[in-house]
């Protein structure tokens, strides 16, 4: 296990190395798709030319990080790569994670893996993430989701260890740095209380007071989080630069994402209602979907994911590559699926169709937005049918957990599964 | 989206799509070409028309009247010109000032990785001459091009003449709201080049210039002139530039429109419109204009000295003057007059040219396909692929023994290894790679040891290294990964028809033409290519459908389309040069068609070798 692994990160390293040494850096850097206006090194260096000169980093509209990030490179600024090492390291914790979470996939007669395929599942989680192309571009690119994405992992670590402060930390630090993970909250409840045999059941206390303990954790260190970045800038000048920045999305740069063309096509005063409704988006499925999964945190943790890196304001390929680490956990799931081969071809087509629509509109001035957004609609209803085919498989494979794998209609002749 | 969860239609749908792909693959085929063939038919066409309102109401009323001094002007300048030997700088110089022009110079020079041929240079110096006219009626943000070459040899004098002779009339008009830049560029495309680095601040290509000395405002649109006689039968319009790209249809549209007013006869690839497009002879001339257009621009080479202004988002067209034995003549008054009303009224714009077609075909000047109508082509051609790509999917996922939808046992065979797919990709892009850098890289090695020039030795090092390449990977992966199984080179083929399906449609995205040329000839070689069809004739046909040959084909297709027929000698000899050209069109100007082609087409084609002789 450790000598694949190792021989993984350094072909990983090797290869973000070399690419960072590469002219594409500089190219890559300024792709769309990679950075939002968030997570762009180039702000981030702006933003700390700011701080250095005694301004509030706030000032204008350039960076809209967080302030523990700035102070965090404050110290670390001449080590360009130190972002580069950091967002290497946590896939050691993914990792990590998945090791845990294949103990707990469900008993069952036909369906179980065989304790050999869960042994390698941890070195394809970590192949998955440390050689797919969207984290190595949004490695090379400097960007800060992949330190989003870093506490995201240790999050997901310190809840599969059940560990549950830590957990509450580091959630809070992922909401701390871009709001939207506060959806991870219900699943991070739900699998301590399985864990802890507390039943989900609104007329017990234990429940309840597990519930308060959890949140207690949860917004106290979000408190003082908040606290901090106050005491360290002495203005509450980041609080609308940040998370106001996140939920009404007045930059248009075109991205990955659904809200720059619909927004940029918009009349003014129809905003607050359809900003109201993209951004409930990304919270309102936390609902149905924890009622569903209530019994599987650990695969409501993976849906929320990509619920979240679909409809988010600002997405790159990194939020992406997230969850799309996650798949090989659920390669046990593959025989259910229907869509897959249609949805990796369109994947695959949008990510290469990408560039060449945004050279043919910018650079070459013959197509408009109009194509650029199509692709980018393309790309993300392809990320919808994946989700939901995934979402698909897992209940059928439920269903044949408890109902057998070959189903007989009530004549003895095969039946089959219909979805409505 | 019953189709997406409804388990029985979804395998009737498969299960149909597997059963018929051959016929279906077979008519789609033919369905594409057909329905490419049929762009040409008039009724399936649409009029030109003007779309830009700033250009479209306003009438403009044409006044120039001094074509014979200009023709004068071009004499002398002639005569300077040979004097010199090369580009009369002072005197261009000195002309212009005197026509009330800021004028400034540029110096340029550029070393060719391999000498060119074609136009016998390998060291390129040359000066650029151009002066501006300030707008007197606007701030001075924007500014048209007229651009004549300073050609070697007697050609392209009278273009300069009436550039000169119209500074000289514009200078007295007041009405004028953008700058005009009259630039007369040496050693054409190259000097062209230059010029519009320096104009823009760029440096794509590691030339050496000087910087420019004087600017105007951001340039709207350019016009190329190139006229080498008195009087002239015809104006032809070229649009083709660098990579495919074509300008606005507006500015086609602009030049119609002011050769119908003033009574000039205009072409297009040299062709006449004709008015019987329901005769057989009406409907193939169509053809044969359309197919003009598809070749150059397939082959991703500027045209005309407009086709690098494309890059930076400028409007630009080449304006050629074409002396045949017709008998009605169009002196260069009337040329100026056609000049000066479509300058006056660009200067009309208010925005840039954006509301006409950028992607069409044009099979006449007053009738043209738009990307709607020609993407269909191409789309049945690509399904095809698409099909073919299901069908393997669906024969990878079921074994013999099929059960129902999903509910199937995958794991009785071992799953192909990753080596045996990855090797060949690995190895036919490292082919690829060779191709592209080794030729340049080893021209001197190849002088030393074989009794060849330059550019032969480019030439013909491409050539070997993209035969080698044929007995190279088909070799490999049984070294690597052991026996080949069944199951393998499905996989392997199942990647290669994916990436072509992508490979092609971003190109023809890019470069319809291209796209749906390589298309006709790669997609059926994808779709039947396996280990298990007759070797030799198969490899045959590969052979025959790869890249290379192609390009072959295309050469002699295009000297036919041109009335030139050619023999084989000659051809053979036209493809040599094609080769030196679009290597030196890559290292020039950044034309893409030569990496595309070395770095993936190539590539992919080898994986369907390597299918073929799969063990």
């Amino acid at each position: 296990m450790a000598a694949p692994l190792t021989l993984l990160l350094i072909v990983a390293v090797t290869i973000r190395a070399a690419l960072f040494r590469s002219s594409l850096a500089e190219l890559i850097a300024e792709r769309v798709e990679v950075v939002s206006p968030i997570t762009a090194w180039k702000r981030v260096v702006e933003g700390l030319a700011l701080l250095d000169l005694g301004v509030s980093p706030y000032s204008g509209d350039v960076f809209h990080e967080t302030p523990l990030i700035i102070y965090m490179f404050h110290f670390l600024v001449d080590y360009a790569e130190i972002t580069f090492m950091v967002s290497l390291n946590k896939n050691f914790r993914k990792q990590k994670f998945a090791l845990e979470a294949d103990r707990y996939p469900m008993d069952s007669l036909e369906l179980i893996r065989s304790p050999k395929e869960m042994y390698y599942i941890p070195l394809k989680v970590a192949m998955f993430y440390l050689l797919n192309p969207f984290t190595i571009l949004s490695c090379v690119a400097k960007s800060t989701c992949g330190l989003n994405n870093a506490v995201l992992a240790l999050f997901f670590l310190s809840t599969i260890k059940g560990n549950v402060l830590l957990s509450a930390i580091f959630l809070c630090l992922a909401t701390y740095q871009s709001i939207y993970p506060i959806t991870l909250c219900a699943p991070a409840m739900l699998y301590f209380m399985q864990r802890q045999y507390i039943p989900v059941n609104f007329r017990r206390v234990s429940f309840w007071w597990f519930i308060v303990q959890y949140l207690f954790m949860y917004l106290g260190s979000l408190f003082v989080l908040i606290c901090l970045s106050f005491f360290l800038l002495g203005s509450w000048d980041y609080l609308p630069s940040v998370y106001g920045f996140i939920l009404s999305v007045p930059d248009l740069t075109p991205n990955i994402g659904l809200f720059w063309y619909f927004f940029a096509e918009m009349f003014e005063h129809f905003r607050l209602f359809f900003l109201c409704v993209f951004q409930i988006n990304v919270f309102f499925y936390t609902i149905p979907l924890s009622i569903k999964l209530k019994e599987h945190p650990v695969f409501l943790m993976f849906m929320q994911l990509a619920v979240i890196s679909i409809f988010k304001s600002y997405p790159t390929v990194g939020d992406v590559a997230l969850y799309l680490a996650f798949l090989p956990v659920w390669s046990h799931l593959h025989r259910f699926l229907r869509n897959i081969f249609l949805v990796s071809c369109v994947l695959l087509a949008c990510s290469v169709l990408f560039p060449v629509l945004w050279h043919l509109w910018i650079y070459a001035g013959s197509a408009n937005s109009n194509f650029y957004y199509a692709i980018t609609l393309l790309f993300n209803v392809a990320q919808i049918l994946l989700v939901s085919d995934y979402f698909y498989a897992f209940l059928r494979r439920e269903h044949h957990l408890t109902n057998g794998l070959y189903l007989k209609r009530k004549d003895g002749s095969e039946a089959t599964l219909i979805l409505k | 989206m019953g189709l997406l969860s409804d388990p029985n239609r979804r395998r009737a749908l498969i299960s149909m799509l597997t059963r018929l792909n051959a016929p279906i693959c077979v008519v789609c085929y033919f369905a594409g070409v057909a329905w490419f063939m049929g762009l040409a038919f008039e009724p399936f066409t649409l009029r030109t028309y003007m779309s830009e309102n700033a250009m479209g109401s306003t009438m403009v009323e044409e006044r120039f009247p001094a074509g014979e001094r200009a023709l004068a002007t071009g004499r002398e300048f002639a005569a300077h010109k040979k004097k010199v030997g090369g580009m009369p700088v002072d005197w261009l110089v000195k002309n212009m000032q005197d026509r009330g022009l800021e004028v400034f110079t540029q110096s340029f020079s550029r070393t060719l990785p391999f000498p060119d041929e074609n136009k016998e240079r390998y060291i390129v110096k040359g000066t650029n001459v151009y002066g501006i006219l300030r707008a007197p009626r606007a701030p001075r943000t924007e500014a048209l091009v007229l651009s004549a070459p300073c050609s070697p040899g007697d050609s392209n004098n009278q273009a300069v003449g009436l550039l000169l002779g119209l500074a000289q009339y514009f200078r007295n008009q007041i009405y004028w709201a953008k700058d005009i830049i009259f630039l007369v560029n040496e050693h054409d495309l190259i000097g062209m080049q230059a010029w519009l680095e320096g104009y823009h601040h760029t440096n794509t290509t590691g030339m050496s210039w000087s910087p420019l000395q004087g600017r105007g405002g951001s340039i709207q649109a350019a016009l190329s002139l190139e006229l080498s006689s008195d009087v002239i039968t015809s104006l032809d319009l070229v649009l083709e530039g660098l990579n495919g790209q074509l300008p606005n249809l507006d500015l086609a549209n602009l030049f119609y429109a002011f050769c119908q007013k003033i009574g000039v006869l205009c072409t297009i690839q040299g062709k006449l419109q004709r008015n019987d497009w329901d005769s057989v002879s009406g409907y193939s001339h169509t053809v044969q204009t359309m197919m003009l257009m598809v070749m150059k621009q397939a082959s991703g080479r500027p045209w005309g000295d407009h086709g690098l202004f494309l890059r930076y988002h400028i409007e630009a067209a080449t304006i050629k003057g074409v002396n045949s034995f017709r008998q009605y003549k169009t002196d260069a008054t009337t040329i100026g007059r056609l000049l000066e009303g479509m300058y006056r009224k660009l200067n009309n714009l208010l925005e840039r040219l954006h509301q006409s077609y950028f992607f069409y075909l044009m099979p006449s000047l007053s009738h043209f396909v738009s990307i709607g109508y020609y993407m269909p082509a191409f789309g049945l051609l690509a399904v095809i692929l698409l099909l073919r790509a299901l069908d393997l999917w669906v024969q990878l996922n079921t074994p013999p023994s099929t059960t129902e939808d999903g509910v199937a046992d995958i794991d009785q065979q071992s799953s192909p290894g990753v080596l045996s797919v990855l090797t060949p990709l690995v190895i036919s892009h490292l082919t690829g790679v060779a191709l592209y850098a080794l030729p340049i890289r080893f021209q001197e090695t190849a002088v030393e040891h074989f009794p060849v020039s330059e550019t032969e030795a480019v030439v013909l090092t491409a050539i070997a290294i993209y035969t080698a390449g044929l007995a190279l990977p088909h070799n490999t992966h049984r070294l690597l990964s052991g026996e080949g199984t069944e199951q393998g080179w499905r996989v392997l083929k199942l990647v290669a028809v994916l990436y072509l399906a992508v490979l092609l449609g971003c190109t023809a995205l890019i470069n319809f033409s291209l796209g749906f040329i390589l298309a006709l000839t790669l997609v059926p070689l994808a779709a039947f290519v396996t280990p298990h069809v007759p070797k030799v004739l198969s490899a045959f046909i590969l052979v025959i459908l790869s890249p290379a040959c192609t390009l072959l084909f295309s050469v002699f297709f295009f000297q036919e389309l041109q009335e030139m027929p050619v023999s084989f000698q000659d051809g053979w000899l036209l493809y040599l040069s094609v080769i030196s050209q679009g290597i030196l069109d890559h290292s020039l100007y950044g034309s893409l068609v030569y990496p595309l082609i070395a770095l993936l087409v190539y590539p992919c084609w080898l994986l369907f070798w390597n299918i073929l002789f799969w063990k």
